[in-house]
């Protein structure tokens, strides 16, 4: 259960780091670059926006300036007299028409009265009295004068350009009035995107120019826009201003230019989304990428984290099941070691055995009638009895110990473990010169552990003790107490001692001072894994030829029936 | 004149009935239950001929007690007895002077060949050195 959550918090780290190793360059990117772009594009649309703004208000100013000059032409020209008389200003407004087109659509003089004395063109407006109109004024104060857009007498968009001319002493303002249509036109072909389109105003947000659409809804904003005679918007030229349009809501850009000595403002507007579109698009684009990329990444991540999640809970198994096999193998290892002794100590029955069958044998042949040979027979029969029960002990000690280690978790007794240890390392002792000693105490509780592997862990132990002191032997001393919930093992002996240098290594896997094929290096690596597994610690203390000391330190299992151990050590014992 | 033979090993049971077996085919014998036991009583008896001993034994074991049986009576030939696990100690007895080695348990036959064989060898040296003497005082008369 725990494992399965080990796996999943393994699934969900290498998938958080595989998302985030991948997602965070892709985000920066994305960010970084769509920022520059969107950057450089957006300068890119405003620098064209101004030059379109600026290139039309200077072809309308240039259109009337023009106009106005040729007028004046006219006027210097031709004396008051011929452009009072009707039929010569008619025929100099064909002449106009004839090389200018229908730029001029009529032509007219009027006296300083007001009254339109002499008149050219489609409409009926000879005699007719200025006298109260603005423009009238105007060209007064200013001898030229161009008005704004305006339906006048005749019901029809136009606009004039008036001057006024002085002939002796007498004042005549000379007028015409442009073809508004071709003015239109002007800025009426400026059309980019969608919503993109110029337009002029004068400075009451009057339309000079007819809008492409319906614009009625706006005059108010647009009359707020350029009413500020003194802002950049109604002074500069090609100014650029974002700002929501009231009428549609929508976020509009609007590039203003002055024209006309400043009556009038050259418009062009265009909704900001319009005019970003492209910009927009990609925008879009990157992100509906990047959403399909992420979405990609997680799947892959997750897919990827879960099956390697899996390899390693399989590699985990497998490194499980070949621990088993190595505690396996360093167990027939140390079964392997005690061989020497336990042979022996099997032979020497045996050659007992021997001995005494060849003794019967003798004794037969010399007839048991002979002396006391029949009691001799007696007793040779009852050694043999002897040391047989003796081979007997011996196997079944050793048959006991190299069962297959079986890894189940029982509770044992560890006294009675320890005896069974020192009687089966008691042979190879004796030989190498050890004298072992125990001191276990009478209080310890059953443990929880597999006996067969604790039994593994004590053979091992008192198997490097007694190589540690194999030329001269010494005392082995094993000794157990109960200390808080924790059973302390120390396992004593009086050897070689651990160099401090092999101190750290020594329960390194395949770490051995021994000879090439004396020793794997696994009994101590194996021992410590298996003390750590049922949740105790070994250390170890060494001095150089005084000796070497192992310390276990196990948990004691919940308490089970305590004094079950007391009569099972008696037992042993 | 029969070899008189020294028996040593740890297990008294196997040097008693060894020993009795021995003694009825008319070898003089003697036991020791150790290596310093056996050492104490050649120093003290040195009519013995051969040696028959264990490599495993403890206190002193086979091999050493045989090197300084070796040093103190270079003449007294020894048969190592040997489990099989331990052949290599055997080989090592026979590098350090040891006559032969004999597996244990052995026929009694075979122990008492190889003791007459070592007992041989150690009377063919003793001539030797006998005869040795006897050319050296020779050589000294003929000055």
């Amino acid at each position: 259960m725990s494992d399965a959550i080990y796996y999943q918090g393994l699934v969900k780290s290498m998938m958080f780091i595989i998302i985030l190793v991948s997602f965070a360059p892709l985000v920066i990117i994305v960010l970084i670059a769509g920022y520059q772009y969107s950057i450089v594009y957006e300068e890119k649309v405003e620098a064209h926006l101004r030059e379109l703004v600026l290139k039309h208000d200077q072809s309308v100013d240039s259109y009337l300036e023009e106009k106005v000059a040729e007028i004046q032409v006219l006027s210097e020209v031709i004396d008051i007299e011929s452009l009072a008389d009707q039929s010569r200003l008619k025929e100099l407004h064909d002449a106009l028409v004839r090389w200018h087109g229908t730029a001029f659509v009529d032509l007219g003089l009027i006296d300083g009265r007001g009254i339109q004395v002499a008149y050219s063109g489609p409409y009926n407006l000879q005699g007719v009295d200025y006298a109260d109109e603005a423009w009238l004024r105007e060209v007064r104060e200013r001898n030229v004068h161009v008005s704004d857009v305006g339906l006048g007498r005749r019901g029809v968009p136009h606009f004039t350009i008036s001057l006024r001319l002085e002939s002796k002493g007498r004042e005549w303002f000379l007028r015409t009035t442009l073809d508004f249509i071709a003015f239109n036109r002007l800025v009426e072909d400026i059309h980019i995107g969608e919503t993109g389109m110029a337009y002029i105003i004068n400075r009451q947000a009057e339309f000079q120019t007819t809008p492409r659409r319906d614009m009625t809804g706006e005059i108010p904003f647009l009359r707020e826009l350029v009413s500020d005679s003194n802002s950049a918007i109604a002074k500069g030229r090609a100014s650029m201003t974002i700002q929501t349009n009231p009428a549609t809501g929508r976020e509009t850009i609007f590039v203003t230019s002055a024209i006309k000595d400043g009556d009038w403002i050259l418009v062009y507007q265009q909704e900001t989304a319009d005019a970003y579109a492209d910009l927009n698009r990609s925008r879009d684009l990157a992100v509906v990428v990047l959403l399909l990329g992420g979405v990609a990444i997680i799947v892959m991540a997750y897919l990827m984290s879960r099956r390697m999640a899996r390899r390693i809970e399989r590699a985990d198994l497998d490194k499980e099941s070949m621990n088993e096999q190595v505690i396996e193998a360093g167990k027939l290892a140390s079964v392997g070691e005690l061989a020497a002794g336990i042979a022996h100590e099997i032979n020497n029955p045996v050659a007992i055995m021997v001995e005494e069958a060849g003794w019967i044998q003798d004794l037969l042949e010399e007839g048991l009638a002979e002396g006391d040979n029949d009691r001799e027979v007696q007793r040779a029969l009852n050694q043999i009895r002897t040391q047989g029960g003796r081979c007997k002990e011996i196997t079944h000690k050793l048959l006991s110990f190299a069962r297959k280690i079986d890894p189940t978790v029982k509770h044992f007794c560890l006294n009675e473990l320890v005896h069974e240890i020192v009687a089966l390392s008691e042979q190879r002792a004796k030989y190498a010169n050890v004298v072992i000693e125990t001191s276990l105490a009478d209080n310890i509780p059953p443990l929880e552990a597999s006996p067969s592997e604790m039994q593994q862990v004590f053979l091992n132990l008192v198997n490097n003790a007694i190589d540690a002191m194999d030329p001269g032997g010494g005392n082995l001393d094993i000794a157990s107490r109960l200390d808080g919930n924790q059973v302390v093992v120390a396992i004593t002996d009086t050897g070689c001692g651990i160099p401090r240098a092999n101190l750290s290594r020594i329960f390194d896997p395949f770490f051995t001072t021994k000879p090439v094929g004396k020793g794997t290096g696994l009994g101590l690596s194996i021992i410590y894994g298996i003390i750590n597994k049922m949740g105790g610690t070994i250390s170890v203390n060494s001095a150089v030829d005084q000796g070497t000391t192992f310390t276990l330190r196990l948990p004691v299992g919940e308490v089970a029936d305590s004094a079950a151990c007391e009569v099972g050590g008696g037992d042993a014992a | 004149m029969p070899a008189n033979v020294l028996l040593v090993d740890d297990e008294q049971g196997f040097v008693e009935t060894l020993a009795k077996r021995v003694a009825n085919r008319g070898l003089t014998v003697n036991t020791a239950l150790s290596g310093q036991e056996a050492l104490d009583f050649l120093d003290k008896d040195n009519s013995v001929d051969v040696v028959v001993m264990d490599v495993k034994m403890p206190g002193i074991d086979g091999i050493e007690a045989l090197k300084r049986v070796k040093a103190a009576h270079p003449l007294v030939e020894i048969v190592m007895l040997t489990g099989h696990a331990t052949v290599e100690s055997a080989i090592e007895g026979m590098k350090s002077g040891a006559f032969d080695y004999l597996m244990k348990p052995c026929e009694l036959d075979e122990l008492l060949s190889k003791v007459n064989e070592a007992y041989d060898k150690k009377q063919a040296h003793e001539t030797k050195i006998l005869e040795a003497r006897a050319r050296h005082i020779v050589l000294r008369r003929g000055d």
